[in-house]
Formats: C-alpha cells, sequence, structure tokens
C-alpha cells in the first residue's frame, strides 16, 4: 500500500466519463422504474384499486334500486361520483403507503435518491407515477360501470372537462398521499388509514350532489372542505349536467389550489424525510 | 479540461442536530487524495456515517464545507451525486427487481446510455461473482451477497469516489475478504475509497490514511503505520524465564527473580515490567511459568522490541536465569484509539 497525503494535488477529470444525462432523462428513468415494477403486476394492482369502488356501485347503483330502495336514476348520479372515489383515493394510496414503507423500512428509495437530479423531482416524479395508476383506475370504472349498470351516463362533448377533473383529481389525490406518507409517522399509520381514509369516503360528495345539502348546511360546509367534493362535482357537470352540480371553474380552481396546497406541503416534508 | 483538486475535501464540518447536547459531527477537516483509499475509524455514534451521509448529499451540515473532486456539496448537490456511488450500511437494494435490473436502472438513474450499461451490468456481475445469479430476485440475497451487489451497483456509473460505510460489518469472515479484496480491486483501477469501519484491522490493513473519529471529532489521522508508531512506549516484549539449576536453593531463585525483575526495570529502554505469572519454586506452578523458579513478564519498551531480545537474554544470564520464550508486541491502531480517548474501541 501507498500512504497518499492530503497535499498531494491529483489530476481528475471535471465530469465523469459516465452519468451526464440531464434531469428529464434522470426524471423518465426513475418514472420508468415504477411503470416497469407496476406493470408486471397489472392484475394484482387492479385487484387493489378497483374492488372497493366496483361493490360500492354494485351495492348502491344496482341493489338499491332494484330493490326500490333508491330511485332508478340514481345509479347515473352515483356513477360519475364513484370514478371521482376511484381516481383520487388511487392517487392516495399509491403515495402514503409505499412512501412510509420506502422511508421507515426497505429504504428502497435510497438509490433514486441519489439520482443526479434534485431531490424534490423525486418527489414530483412520485406524484406522477401515482396520478398515473389512478387515471387507469379510474379509466376501468367504465367498462366496469357498463357491466354492473348496463350502461354509464356518457356524453361525447363531456370529455375535455372530464378528463381535466379526472387528471387534476388524480395529482390532488397523489398530492395528498404524499403529504400523509411523509408526515404521519410510520408507527401511526393505520391510524391514519382509519381516521383520514373513512371521513374523506363519505365527505366527498359521491354519493350525493353538492347542492341538494342545502338543508343539512353543516354538512354542506363539510363537505366543501374535502377536494374529492370538486372531482365528483366536476365529473357530475360533465357527464349528468342535468343534476344540480357546482360550476365547473370552481371544481377546476378548487382542484388547483388544492394541489397547490398539497404539493407544497408533501414535497417539503418529502425533503424532510429524505435529506436529514 | 483537467482540473487539480482533491478527491474529496472538508472543512470545519459541523452537524448539529435540534435538541441534541452536543454535536454529531463538531469540527471535523481532512483531504482524501485521489486513489487513496481512506478510512474514518471509531465507535458506533463516533460521528462516521454522519460525515459520510454529508458527503452523500443526505444529511445536511450545520456549519463548514465539504466537496467532492471539487465540487460544494451543499451547493451542488445535484452534481455531487453524479460524481460519488454510495454504499450504504443497510441493505437498500431494490426488492421488485432482479439482480441484473438493480445495476440497470441504477445506471438509468445515471444516464448510462443503454448499451454501456449492459454491457457493464455484465462485466460487474462477473467480477463479483454474482453472475449466475442474475436473474434472481435480491430478497433471497444472504447479508454477503446483499454487501457485493451494493458494491456493484456503486460502481455502475464509474463514480470518481465510492463511499463504503462499514462495509463488513455482519459478514462471515469469507464474505468479508471477498469485499476486502474488491476494495483493493478499486484501490488498482484508481477509484478513491473512503470508508468507515469499527474493526481496526479493516482500517490497518486496507486503508492508506485513516482518521480516528469518536464524540464527532477527528482525533489523529494519518497512515495506520505512522499512527501505531506515535505510540513509541507501547511496543511491547513478553518473555518467559527460568532460573538456571546453578542457583538451586529455593530462596537463591526467589531471589535471582527479583533481581531479573530489578535489573529490567531499571534499563533505560524499558518504561515498566508487569510480572504477568511467577513460580517461585515453592511447590505450586505459576500459569506459564516452569516448575522450580520462573516467571512471564510483560516490558513496555521505547524501541524496537525485536532489537532488544539479544541484550535482554544476555542481562538474564548474567542474573543467574535464561530466556525461555520471546513474544513480540507492536501496538495496533485499538492501542491508538486507548491513547487517544482512554477508553476501548468496542
Amino acid at each position: 500500500m501507498t500512504p497518499g497525503t492530503s497535499t498531494t494535488p491529483a489530476t481528475v477529470p471535471a465530469v465523469p466519463v459516465l452519468g451526464s444525462a440531464g434531469p428529464a432523462r434522470v426524471f423518465l428513468a426513475v418514472l420508468w422504474r415504477d411503470i416497469f415494477v407496476t406493470g408486471r403486476e397489472l392484475g394484482v394492482f387492479l385487484a387493489q384499486v378497483v374492488l372497493q369502488p366496483l361493490f360500492l356501485l354494485f351495492v348502491f347503483g344496482k341493489v338499491l334500486t332494484e330493490l326500490g330502495y333508491a330511485r332508478a336514476d340514481y345509479a347515473e348520479l352515483l356513477f360519475p361520483g364513484i370514478v371521482a372515489l376511484t381516481a383520487t383515493l388511487t392517487g392516495l394510496q399509491s403515495t402514503a403507503l409505499p412512501l412510509v414503507i420506502d422511508f421507515s423500512f426497505t429504504k428502497e428509495i435510497e438509490d433514486r435518491l441519489l439520482a443526479p437530479m434534485s431531490t424534490a423531482l423525486v418527489a414530483a416524479e412520485k406524484v406522477l407515477f401515482a396520478a398515473i395508476r389512478a387515471l387507469i383506475a379510474a379509466a376501468v370504472m367504465f367498462p366496469i360501470g357498463v357491466w354492473i349498470l348496463g350502461s354509464v351516463p356518457w356524453r361525447a362533448d363531456a370529455m375535455p372537462l372530464a378528463v381535466a377533473v379526472l387528471v387534476l383529481g388524480s395529482l390532488v389525490g397523489a398530492a395528498i398521499g404524499l403529504t400523509l406518507g411523509t408526515l404521519v409517522p410510520a408507527n401511526r399509520i393505520n391510524i391514519m388509514f382509519a381516521v383520514i381514509l373513512t371521513p374523506l369516503l363519505f365527505t366527498g360528495c359521491c354519493q350525493y350532489p353538492w347542492p341538494s345539502l342545502a338543508h343539512l348546511r353543516w354538512f354542506q360546509v363539510v363537505t366543501a372542505l374535502n377536494p374529492l367534493t370538486y372531482v365528483s362535482e366536476g365529473l357530475r357537470a360533465a357527464m349528468v349536467p342535468s343534476v344540480p352540480h357546482i360550476r365547473p371553474v370552481i371544481c377546476l380552481l378548487a382542484l388547483l389550489v388544492s394541489l397547490a396546497v398539497f404539493g407544497t406541503v408533501g414535497i417539503r416534508g418529502f425533503l424532510r424525510r429524505a435529506i436529514d | 479540461m483537467a482540473v487539480t483538486v482533491p478527491a474529496v475535501e472538508v472543512h470545519q464540518l459541523v452537524k448539529r442536530y435540534p435538541k441534541r447536547p452536543v454535536n454529531a459531527v463538531d469540527g471535523v477537516t481532512f483531504a482524501v487524495a485521489t486513489g487513496e483509499v481512506f478510512g474514518l475509524l471509531g465507535p458506533n455514534g463516533a460521528g462516521k456515517t454522519t460525515t459520510v451521509g454529508i458527503l452523500t448529499t443526505r444529511v445536511r451540515s450545520t456549519e463548514g464545507t465539504a466537496t467532492v473532486v471539487g465540487v460544494d456539496i451543499a451547493a451542488h448537490p445535484v452534481a455531487a451525486r453524479r460524481l460519488i456511488g454510495v454504499v450504504p450500511q443497510r441493505n437498500n437494494l431494490d426488492r421488485s427487481l432482479s439482480v441484473r435490473q438493480n445495476l440497470l436502472f441504477h445506471a438509468a438513474y445515471h444516464g448510462v446510455p443503454t448499451a454501456e450499461r449492459t454491457l457493464r451490468a455484465a462485466e460487474l456481475l462477473d467480477q463479483f461473482g454474482l453472475a449466475d445469479r442474475a436473474e434472481d430476485k435480491v430478497d433471497t440475497f444472504s447479508g454477503g451477497q446483499a454487501q457485493r451487489l451494493m458494491v456493484a451497483r456503486a460502481l455502475m456509473h464509474a463514480p470518481a469516489v465510492i463511499f463504503l460505510d462499514e462495509p463488513t460489518t455482519g459478514l462471515d469472515p469469507a464474505a468479508r475478504l471477498f469485499v476486502w479484496d474488491r476494495i483493493r480491486d478499486l484501490q488498482q483501477s484508481g477509484v478513491t475509497v473512503v470508508l468507515t469501519t469499527h474493526d481496526m484491522d479493516e482500517a490497518a490493513t486496507l486503508t492508506d490514511r485513516v482518521g480516528i473519529m469518536d464524540s464527532g471529532r477527528l482525533l489523529a489521522l494519518d497512515t495506520p503505520a505512522a499512527l501505531t508508531r506515535g505510540l513509541a512506549g507501547r511496543f511491547t516484549l513478553e518473555i518467559g524465564t527460568v532460573v538456571d539449576d546453578a542457583h538451586g536453593a529455593q530462596g537463591a531463585r526467589g531471589g535471582v527473580l527479583d533481581d531479573v525483575t530489578d535489573a529490567l526495570a531499571g534499563w533505560p529502554d524499558v518504561d515498566r515490567v508487569e510480572t504477568i505469572a511467577q513460580s517461585r519454586g515453592s511447590g505450586h506452578q505459576a500459569a506459564s511459568g516452569p516448575e522450580g523458579g520462573g516467571m512471564r513478564l510483560r516490558l513496555y519498551v521505547t524501541q524496537e522490541p525485536a532489537a532488544m531480545v539479544a541484550p535482554v537474554a544476555e542481562l538474564l544470564r548474567r542474573c543467574g536465569a535464561r530466556l525461555t520464550d520471546v513474544h513480540l508486541g507492536t501496538p495496533t491502531l485499538e492501542d491508538v484509539f486507548i491513547d487517544l480517548t482512554g477508553r476501548a474501541l468496542r
């Protein structure tokens, strides 16, 4: 062994031979890893995210209407709400739990945190990937809706609004998941799912239109605080405009504000977990 | 363009965690030359891992500066990440991917072109003895295999500096030797290596220079040989001796042993004499001494112990005893640590 000395200057290349890609290419490689892994187990993924909305749709949209406990047109009102629920909650669950597991247990994310791009971009990738999962799950709800209900409300000119609301709803869900996944301590994650997910599920106007809550003013106020309400209402505006709904522009604005708030808080939480 | 800078340079580095009474890293300064194998040796909690955390962009320093190949890590973490490879203390392999995919995706994160990354993955799998496991999932791996794969992964993007945080902790002896050999290979190929360890043998065997850390401070920094040489008084010479038969009487035997001890203690090259075992010929046998008048002594000497064997033998002869056994003891990095901190390393 030859003892080196700290004072000996050495000649090194300013940039290494390998690995000098720009951030876009690094970002795509990290995104590709998640898509690659999920793509291999697409069936498992769909079973994870589609079963709950499928049963909600079946019991509330089919069983209750067949038995006469709900009006026949209730299914039309319910379907956009269930699609909204699927998109938002899939987004949330695709970031929250994996991040808790990654940061607290497997540490698998460390290799990506050491990739040559800013740490905030790693968080952004998580949100984008979760939103892609959420959109796939929401899309799958359309054939399922046709299968269970016989038909689903659809208008061709509703497409742009429906897509805009779903994309924003998926991103907001993922950003809420990023916030929860990085702020809630690992040992509290079970409590989080019970305490946060259940209220989110029932105060998001999935099962009822928001304007109809005028008689139940306090509940109307509570539901107005849930971002999911604006996904449900926005989709209703696109798919069943005859049902009273919140104006689309308000839905889109509320979702943009939610995305900004949860995106900012979530990325801050991510940075705190990623960098000591 | 080429620049002349140290591979790693750290100046007055401090890491303070809120609500902690002492700094995790407390004013550490050192530089690592290109191609050097540099070790940070210290017990758990000494601040080694935090220092490496700062150097690998995962821990934000409170004060001071740290650079890799001239790039300021705090100011340009993304640029720094291109230059470094990291082997963490804990297995953080991607369990959703196969062995080969772990290497390929890592290279993709670092923008290594597809053809290049396929080639490098095959080479590294071969070099690290993992070629026959290439398509396996990593969750079936033993600690040693996981460690090998993590070192291979860190090399996929050809970093200028590789950081290994306690690379052999928890490995069996064979796996440990394998990792040591790979680290020597890295040294041969000119990659700068920074490793942490609490194993003094590892530090002494592998590193060109070693920094001894305790309680967040760098207490000493030099080649392992120079650090131990600094402990001149810590050379030891262990001798076994028996009284010559000419001094048959039991009382006389005890006197001879006392004479030997006194003579050795009075010698200028001997700091101190410690009696390990003694039998004064009164019937009971000392642990390592011969029956009927003998003893084992440890001499703390101030010069090379080998050079003192002959003079000691001569001194014994003059006193009427003879040398039966010699053991030369040179100080280790453990002794250096004890000398610096007053505590054992573990």
